[in-house]
């Protein structure tokens, strides 16, 4: 079942909110995950765990470096999902 | 040089913070209580209740803090950030300001609850933070992340005297020259179904599960085990010298450390106490005191029978006659076990004993064991020496034959 890109990413600012404290509404799509919003790699790896499990797709690890931007991975997520 | 206590924090089953659990010590409170869970019709687990938080971390950290750190170490950050504010956060350089928080089980929750995933939802769905979260020394690393504390960060483990060899640790290392400020307690977050069964099977813990709150006797004729509890407690330890030039307040001294092992039994202590005695009979040399100088002992007491009389007996063979004298508070009758958290609160116990000169009391002792002959405090707070220096030990010994006693004196 395909998901909207913007339930998408409402969903996915509430998993960067839960697990790092950024308030939900700084995750935007033109923002990069490390240089705006200061994520580090563990915790990008447990945002994208976590998010494999919300929209029920598979996230490769290889994958992973691709997603710069929060953009980036909401394509990725209701592209795959 | 000498080692002076500035700054205390808590969080156990009888408050969130050292005020509130040392007012409820001094009213003989018990923060036992029946746990909230289906674990006994589920798995079977034989006891039913805990020394619970009074208050917990999750209504005091922010959230993300909660999910990226296992509830030992959340405890921890929760006590240490009360001690580092009472101790007025000292402006240290950070390359000699320490950390030691011990844990004696670790991050149990966090291991346990990731193998139940990787049973129930598979490898793929382990999150990445797990490994940083269930390592033993993941509470003193948050609190060296949390002061920026460069000297070092240690986590001696040694079963249920893991908190008291913090301390005498964080003691070491100011009067070896490596730090003047140390930041040092324990910190036990281990009522799981799994620590429950298993120190059951050893046949430790009390089964009074019709009175949760008189569960935890020691000394008393009826005991019958410990009760486990979980909580944290940390002191901020200063060389005097550092402590002095920057005004700050001091609740007492750390006179003396004694640490022996028994080398006699896994699990069980050396049935005459030798070890237990040597280690109190150590910290009182090093503190260059005779055991006519020592005022209140906060015992190691778990209310095991056969565990609090061989540590009673050790007591009274030290003293002499002057146990007579001595003050002897068995304060895990009101917060149960911590195990790896218990001799940094009871260490908390100790210096507020020494602070307020009153001994805080032993509650459920309806009829001692005849063979204790110490002056056991029983049911209510009872007033130490009003003039002059004290001192005092507190005694913590963990499975594995490991005996640590400290010696804490008055400002």
């Amino acid at each position: 079942m395909a998901i909207s890109e913007s339930d998408v990413l409402a969903g996915l600012a509430e998993i960067v909110a839960e697990e790092t404290g950024i308030d939900a509404a700084e995750v935007e799509s033109a923002k990069s995950f490390t240089d705006d919003l200061d994520i580090d790699s563990l915790s990008m790896m447990t945002i994208v765990t976590l998010a494999e499990e919300k929209f029920d797709v598979r996230i490769p690890d290889e994958e992973v470096k691709n997603l710069v931007t929060v953009g980036d991975a909401v394509a990725y997520i209701a592209n795959n999902s | 040089m000498n080692v002076v206590i500035t700054g205390l924090g808590a969080t156990t089953p009888l408050g969130g913070d050292v005020p509130s659990t040392w007012e409820a010590a001094l009213a003989g409170k018990s923060g036992v209580r029946t746990l909230d869970n289906d674990w006994a019709e589920k798995y079977g687990v034989p006891v039913t209740f805990a020394g619970q938080l009074a208050v917990r971390p999750e209504d005091v950290l922010a959230r993300p803090e909660i999910k990226r750190m296992d509830p030992s170490a959340q405890m921890a950050i929760v006590a240490t950030r009360e001690a580092w504010a009472d101790a007025g956060m000292p402006e240290v350089d950070p390359e000699r300001l320490g950390s030691v928080v011990s844990s004696g089980i670790g991050g149990v929750w966090t291991l346990l609850t990731a193998w139940d995933t990787v049973k129930e939802r598979g490898a793929a769905r382990v999150l990445p933070l797990t490994v940083p979260m269930l390592m033993p020394n993941s509470p003193t690393a948050y609190v060296s992340l949390e002061l920026g504390a460069r000297a070092g960060a240690h986590a001696p483990v040694s079963a249920c005297a893991s908190g008291a060899e913090a301390i005498g640790m964080g003691y070491e290392m100011i009067m070896s020259g490596r730090a003047d400020v140390v930041v040092a307690g324990g910190t036990e977050a281990a009522i799981h179904p799994l620590p429950i069964s298993a120190f059951a099977a050893m046949q430790a813990l009390s089964k009074r599960n019709d009175d949760p709150a008189g569960a935890s006797r020691p000394y008393d004729v009826s005991r019958d085990g410990f009760v486990l509890g979980e909580g944290a407690g940390v002191v901020v330890l200063e060389s005097e010298e550092f402590a002095k030039a920057r005004g700050a307040r001091i609740y007492g001294r750390v006179l003396g450390l004694g640490m022996t092992a028994d080398a006699h039994h896994i699990a069980a202590p050396e049935p005459n106490g030798a070890g237990q005695t040597r280690a109190m009979q150590l910290a009182l040399e090093r503190a260059g005191l005779t055991p006519r100088d020592v005022s209140h002992v906060n015992a190691h007491a778990t209310s095991t029978p056969v565990g609090d009389m061989i540590e009673a007996r050790g007591i009274r063979g030290l003293l002499g006659a002057h146990a007579d004298e001595v003050l002897l508070s068995a304060t895990k009758s009101m917060t149960g076990h911590l195990l790896g958290g218990a001799g940094a609160v009871e260490s908390v116990f100790t210096i507020k004993a020494l602070e307020t000169r009153t001994a805080p009391p032993t509650i459920n002792v309806t009829e001692p064991d005849p063979e204790l002959q110490v002056d056991l405090v029983r049911d209510t707070p009872r007033a130490l020496p009003s003039t002059g220096d004290l001192a005092a030990i507190n005694n913590s010994f963990g499975f594995g034959g490991h005996n640590v006693a400290l010696v804490f004196g008055t400002a």
